[in-house]
């Protein structure tokens, strides 16, 4: 059954939480809401109390603002977090990434014009969230975080056309993911894609890997990840056994599957990390990181399958 | 046609579920006489079933005498047959879908059925034939095929055809492959019953039933750079009558009518209708909304019916600034279009449908709703596909959503709708008011035992 009255929820806690969860965001992340948040309080009380009529409205408008804006970040978290992970849906669909990056766009234009992109390309160093892999900078989260526990929900995207599965970020969630009592949640939440990383392990593991992980970060812009989400959605017809050559085979392999291996492997050899730090330290690591780890983590993997069935 | 998917949520209900995934019907259609159903599930099998010709059936266009129900045939299942395995992409590690996108019927040229039943990848062409003789006879081999001694053959026979039991044959007749790098989502037959085209996210292409080693491109709208990919191809249709004509549909919510007369690559549309955008209700969700999920001509040739999220439209074939009909198919949904989209529901893909005479639309909804359109009247109905209301042969009643005001009993609150019910596919009967509906893994057949042959809102129910 799914939560319509989420998103007014959501938009009551983050009220709630915007001064307790700023510790530990993401730097743009943190100024993006510190910004809103200080020019609604700038504007409240920078009125005299004489004109309380005029505060009030001007205080509700500039609260609206503030809320619009507050919105309008989440939904562009929430678009980039979609974008990120359209490879673990169960059904791969261009025409819904296409629309959610056309969303992206969009958010990014509108933020452009007012002006708010400018702390979010502050941040960056001169380049936008999009130019990197912007899941991982707005999912990472410092340790410190991890250890206030509490219960936010992990993002994922399960099945394309069930609205079962789906635990959605709330304003919290956007701030911290503790994974220590989520790892359960964790696997259970992505058990549609062991069948296909194991597959994909052991293909990756018979192949030598062309450092491929570079391009990611070389955050030549939103361009080069939306190449790359787009590209994935390609199905190569080509007959076993035809004439190929080794670079034309390994050029056609797309680096975001590795990623996702990577990810994976590591959650099983590291249970204590979040997820989401895993794609930062993914990100930093150029490639995947050792295949040996491979046959021992698709043990272990199998271990905890049969930890899951079993139950 | 499977078991129902309620099921309670224990350890192994992604187990659960996994298993009966497969059995979620992906696509239905009639064939062009009517007689038969063709229904395609998430594991790649066909399911087609046949109407049964009951003594006494009142031929089309017989009025029914008042107080006569008729004796309409109800479907039974004709043959099973597996069209597509899952097959497996070894250079990019992943698995091509077997579910069945879309399935076609060729029109009819001799005693053989033939369809076109695609994956993802994959185009069939599959030949349905009866057989109900069998030769018996022969000189060389005896009854179970087996070869005889020489030596025991005294005297030469003929063989002969003599009846058996009525056998369903399904073969595959020719296999498509290779013509997409992307995912089919539309197949559709020409009228000049030779050629189909097929449309993948960002090209069509044509082929010729005969050949299946290569097709003709005629829409290419991949951009030279990836990143600059904006809008795809989500349904495509041939012309009913004019085999030059077709249109389709994109994730913009433009459709282009294109005359492959005017040139062999058409990319350069002939016709494109688009509906200015209204600057007043403009938002976030505006592009994702308006997004055509489906599109079909009329079967007068003169209207095209479009669906996106929110509404259907008809479009007049010689106006393209603007559809000549809307109808709010769930407009209680535009103010919850945040949560639909955290929750993927805002990209789901509704199918809609013309009746026989071209005067009622159809199209799905949530909470196993689908709605009704009275193209002369404007006015909507809303009816339920579910086997908790709809007893076999119980008339449907109709259903209202709860959006404020006086609140009748029955109502149902838009909180309250089940959103994982959803109906997707649909057929209409090429003659007869009877239509099949697909939700989840039932198919519900209604027919209008009142009036089988013009329109009315008042269905009988089969449930299957």
């Amino acid at each position: 059954m799914c939560r319509l009255a989420f998103w007014s929820m959501s938009l009551q806690c983050w009220d709630d939480a915007l001064v307790s969860a700023l510790v530990g965001w993401p730097p743009w992340l943190e100024a993006s809401v510190q910004h809103s948040s200080q020019f609604w309080m700038a504007n409240m009380y920078s009125k005299g109390t004489k004109r309380k009529f005029f505060d009030s409205v001007d205080a509700a408008m500039d609260n609206k603002a503030a809320l619009y804006s507050r919105q309008r970040q989440s939904l562009l978290d929430m678009s980039l977090i979609k974008l990120q992970l359209c490879h673990m849906l169960v059904e791969p669909n261009m025409c819904r990434s296409v629309l959610i990056a056309n969303t992206v766009r969009h958010i990014r234009e509108e933020m452009t014009h007012d002006g708010s992109w400018q702390l979010v390309t502050e941040a960056f160093g001169g380049s936008g969230p999009s130019d990197h892999l912007v899941a991982t900078e707005v999912l990472c989260r410092s340790s410190a975080l991890e250890q206030q526990g509490g219960g936010p929900k992990l993002y994922s995207v399960m099945g394309y056309d069930g609205c079962r599965e789906e635990e959605v970020v709330t304003d919290e969630a956007l701030c911290s993911v503790t994974f220590s009592d989520g790892a359960p949640s964790l696997l259970g939440t992505i058990d549609h894609c062991w069948d296909r990383a194991e597959l994909r392990m052991a293909a990756v593991e018979n192949r030598v890997i062309k450092d491929s992980g570079s391009e990611v970060e070389s955050g030549e812009g939103a361009k080069t990840v939306m190449g790359q989400v787009f590209g994935t959605f390609e199905i190569k017809n080509v007959a076993p056994g035809s004439d190929l050559a080794l670079e034309e085979l390994f050029s056609a392999v797309d680096a975001s599957y590795y990623d996702l291996d990577t990810m994976l492997t590591s959650i099983q050899s590291t249970p204590k990390m979040g997820p989401y730090n895993l794609l930062d330290s993914m990100a930093s690591s150029h490639g995947p990181t050792s295949n040996s780890s491979c046959r021992t983590d698709l043990s272990e993997l199998d271990h905890i399958m049969e930890i899951i069935v079993g139950s | 046609m499977g078991e129902d998917t309620e099921s309670s949520k224990g350890n192994h209900s992604f187990l659960r579920d996994y298993v009966t995934e497969a059995d979620v019907i992906s696509t239905v259609e009639f064939n062009h006489t009517g007689d038969l159903l063709a229904t395609g599930d998430k594991g790649g099998r066909v399911v087609v079933f046949q109407r049964e010709t009951v003594v006494g059936h009142k031929p089309k266009g017989e009025l029914d005498q008042v107080g006569e129900t008729g004796e309409s045939g109800e479907y039974n299942v004709y043959s099973t047959f597996q069209s597509h395995e899952p097959d497996f992409d070894y250079l990019k590690s992943l698995e091509i879908e077997e579910k069945i996108n879309k399935i076609r019927w060729l029109p009819q040229q001799n005693a053989a059925h033939f369809l076109l039943s695609t994956n993802d990848k994959t185009i069939k062409l599959w030949k349905v034939s009866e057989r109900d003789k069998q030769p018996e006879g022969y000189n060389l081999k005896d009854e179970e095929g087996r070869v005889k001694d020489i030596s025991t053959v005294t005297s030469l026979q003929v063989p002969v055809l003599r009846p058996t039991d009525l056998m369903v044959e399904v073969r595959p007749r020719r296999v498509f492959s290779n013509g997409h790098t992307y995912h089919v989502n539309s197949i559709s037959v020409n009228s000049d019953g030779e050629t189909y085209l097929s449309a993948d996210d960002l090209r069509i292409n044509m082929w010729h039933l005969g050949i299946t080693d290569r097709s003709f491109n005629i829409v290419d709208i991949k951009p030279a750079n990836m990143e600059e990919l904006t809008e795809v191809i989500t349904a495509a249709e041939f012309h009913p009558h004019h085999c030059h004509l077709f249109v389709y549909s994109s994730s913009k919510g433009s459709l282009r009518l294109c005359d492959m007369r005017a040139s062999a690559l058409c990319d350069r549309h002939t016709k494109l209708f688009e509906e200015p955008e209204d600057p007043g209700s403009r938002s976030f969700f505006s592009e994702i909304v308006s997004s055509v999920s489906d599109v079909k001509f009329s079967h007068n040739g003169r209207y095209l019916l479009t669906r996106d999220y929110l509404t259907a439209k008809v479009w007049d074939l010689h106006m393209e600034k603007g559809p000549v009909e809307t109808y709010q198919v769930h407009d209680y949904l535009r103010t919850k279009l945040c949560s639909l989209y955290e929750n993927d529901c805002i990209f789901d893909k509704f199918e809609c449908v013309w009746n026989s005479s071209d005067s009622v639309i159809m199209t799905g909804a949530y909470n196993s709703f689908f709605r009704m359109f009275d193209r002369e009247t404007g006015r909507g109905v809303t009816l339920e596909a579910w086997r908790e209301t709809s007893k076999p042969r119980a008339v449907l009643r109709t259903r209202r959503i709860y959006t404020g005001g006086k609140r009748r009993r029955g109502d149902v609150g838009v909180d309250s709708l089940d959103f994982t019910k959803k109906i997707l596919h649909m057929a209409w009967h090429p003659e007869e008011n009877i239509i099949a509906i697909a939700s989840t893994n039932n198919l519900y057949i209604f027919q209008d035992r009142v009036s089988p042959d013009t329109q009315g809102p008042d269905l009988g129910s089969d449930t299957i």
